[in-house]
């Protein structure tokens, strides 16, 4: 069964009325509907036109986390061969948030470090919704090293409501984990991208979407506080998130304005969950393309542009 | 009873009064309530007298009683493009700025300097927490690479007091973007072999405390500054159940290795000096009262740089020499 968000109400009825008819006439004979069942499904279409044409600020946020989106997980299944988790952080535990470990992507081994929110109840009890604690970043920078050591690219896959604000992973430090991984990001003398493919929240994300090349699915966000959080602080009522959204600018198109990604990947129309092999595929190849902009670079070379890159980020505002 | 007691003597007394006692001569403490007189108060860097308790300080008066005779001068930090979003709220983010120029007379919510502490050159940077939370927008992510340009051009360790909600919302996604850039100028100072030295200030949070506020070579803090990358009340919320006493607070993180050293506000001054002059080589500094400088407190900048020169280039004797 298809999950319909909150916008796409009118679609589903309609959808879901063909999908009764053909139902229907699949059980009685003689009966024909499929010209009936045609013309919905054409009135469906049209409108998820119109409504995936000019999506809101706060519709996209809404799609960049809807539950069938493909996750990183599906992503590393899917475009990397001989995938190999390795897991960690050598102090404290292993963060199932934070999945990564040695694949080829097309024969080329690399280091691909992703967040995962699974895709079922036990899956994200079991991945804590996608939010890292301090050992998911501290894997992460132990794998990142290794990567560096090794001449290995680094891919990230970004797809976090962000940190995970709780007793222990304060205690065991997770602003230093978070730092030290951005930190990490901004040494590595290999090529790194990163792609946004979900939710970029916050400082849990920039500890990974620090890169060479950065990169963001057509519907998903990425920005420094979530709608609702931002909305309960400025505006002082958590239901204001719509302006929130509007005004944070966190869109891909937006993002790409003022210089902070390097390219928009098209999604399918109506979002990434209605044809997840058709996305994953798209990713895989500007993962390929993204990182052949780097082939050749010498070490020193990928971080003096790295570092140049964000130093200048931002300086012209939305006039880019 | 008449016009003239009705009316006209509660108004001149009321003028009269006003006059007597200004409001600001005294501060109440947040802590224990203790009324304490400005002038002690500021003697004492506002820090209260009764229980210790640690109060806010502009970037100016810290800066005032952390330099040799006071004296520092300002390190200039790039303008950024205003209001790069046009963010708007319930307010326009380009009026809350102008208001908070207004109020503080500051340009923005960190302050960057030079000078020397016990004839020891540095460049200090200082976040105001009055100034919209000190939160972290693009300015801020220039000042601390000017401060870091600065540190790596003339050789000097960077001294960095931080103090923030975390990011500056109405700057979005740039906000977002001063972890990874202040972060380069961490690395930069790191590079060139200079120590960097934070001490955090109540409270540091968010993605302030996410970037340049935890990558120190020594992490010092202030007595009960809340340091945190979620806030309490956040954790509260997400895991139901209330926090112990003390959490997020100095002495907490210096128990669980966060911090180096929870240092008080009056003992900051002689600590830095020790550890930059150990950090940079340097032989220990001298006690007591210090002569001015040679050229008298208002010397230009030339002198400064040429002291900090001489000191640097292996003359480091002179400032041992000019004790007694």
């Amino acid at each position: 069964m298809t999950h319909y968000l909150e916008f796409e109400k009118s679609l589903a009825e309609i959808e879901g009325k063909a999908e009764e008819l053909r139902a229907m006439a699949a059980k009685s004979e003689g009966m024909d509907v499929e010209k009936e069942a045609k013309a919905l499904d054409k009135k469906a279409a049209t409108m998820l036109k119109d409504l995936y044409g000019d999506l809101t600020p706060w519709r996209k946020c809404q799609v960049a986390r809807h539950p069938e989106r493909p996750h990183c997980l599906d992503y590393i299944e899917a475009l990397f061969t001989e995938y190999t988790p390795l897991a960690g952080d050598r102090n404290f535990a292993d963060d199932h948030a934070v999945m990564g470990g040695l694949a080829r992507l097309e024969d080329r081994p690399v280091m691909v470090i992703g967040h995962e929110k699974g895709n079922n109840t036990s899956s994200r009890i079991e991945r804590n919704f996608g939010m890292a604690r301090p050992e998911g970043y501290r894997k992460a920078i132990r794998l990142m090293d290794m990567a560096d050591r090794f001449g290995l690219p680094v891919v990230t896959l970004v797809d976090t409501p962000g940190a995970y604000p709780g007793k222990g992973a304060e205690e065991r430090g997770q602003s230093e984990a978070i730092a030290r991984s951005t930190q990490k990001c901004l040494s590595l003398g290999v090529p790194s991208v990163s792609v946004i493919i979900g939710e970029g929240g916050s400082g849990g994300a920039v500890a990974f979407a620090t890169a060479n090349r950065v990169a963001m699915l057509e519907h998903s966000v990425y920005s420094v506080i979530s709608p609702e959080g931002c909305a309960s602080i400025l505006w002082k009522d958590a239901e204001k998130m719509r302006e929130a959204a509007e005004a944070l600018r966190l869109t891909a198109q937006d993002l790409h304005k003022l210089g902070v990604i390097d390219r928009i990947i098209p999604e399918p129309l109506g979002g990434a969950q209605r044809d997840t092999d058709g996305t994953i595929a798209k990713v895989g190849t500007e993962i390929g393309k993204l990182l052949k902009q780097l082939d050749g670079k010498s070490r020193d070379q990928l971080i003096a542009d790295r570092r140049k890159k964000y130093l200048q980020m931002g300086s012209k505002g939305l006039a880019n | 009873m008449n016009w003239i007691s009705n009316y006209v003597r509660p108004k001149i007394n009321s003028l009269f009064s006003r006059r007597e006692v200004p409001e600001n001569l005294w501060t109440k403490c947040d802590e224990c309530g203790t009324m304490l007189f400005h002038r002690e108060l500021r003697q004492n860097l506002n820090v209260c007298g009764n229980c210790g308790h640690h109060m806010w300080i502009s970037p100016r008066a810290r800066f005032e009683a952390l330099f040799d005779n006071g004296t520092f001068s300002e390190v200039e930090v790039p303008m950024p493009v205003q209001d790069p979003l046009q963010f708007r709220d319930q307010k326009r983010y380009a009026d809350r700025l102008r208001g908070a120029q207004k109020a503080s007379g500051e340009k923005e919510a960190m302050l960057v300097v030079e000078g020397e502490i016990g004839r020891t050159p540095i460049v200090a940077a200082a976040q105001d927490f009055s100034f919209m939370a000190g939160s972290m927008g693009m300015y801020v992510g220039n000042a601390i690479i000017a401060a870091a340009e600065r540190a790596v051009q003339t050789g000097r360790p960077l001294v960095l007091f931080s103090a923030a909600g975390g990011a500056r919302m109405q700057e979005g996604i740039l906000s977002l973007m001063q972890m990874p850039r202040t972060t380069v100028a961490v690395d930069m100072v790191k590079e060139a072999g200079l120590p960097y030295i934070v001490v955090l200030t109540h409270p540091t949070t968010g993605g302030v405390t996410a970037s340049y506020a935890m990558l120190g070579d020594v992490q010092i803090a202030e007595p009960g500054a809340l340091i945190c990358f979620a806030g309490p009340r956040v954790i509260e919320q997400t895991i139901r159940e209330k926090l112990p006493e003390g959490f997020q607070r100095a002495e907490y993180l210096l128990d669980h290795g966060m911090l180096d050293r929870v240092t008080h506000r009056s003992e900051q001054r002689s600590e830095l000096i020790t550890l930059t002059r150990m950090m940079m080589g340097m032989p220990p500094a001298v006690a007591g009262e210090l002569p001015p400088p040679a050229n008298g407190p208002d010397a230009p900048q030339t002198s400064v740089a040429e002291v900090a020169e001489a000191m640097l280039g292996g003359e480091a004797s002179t400032s041992g020499g000019q004790s007694s």
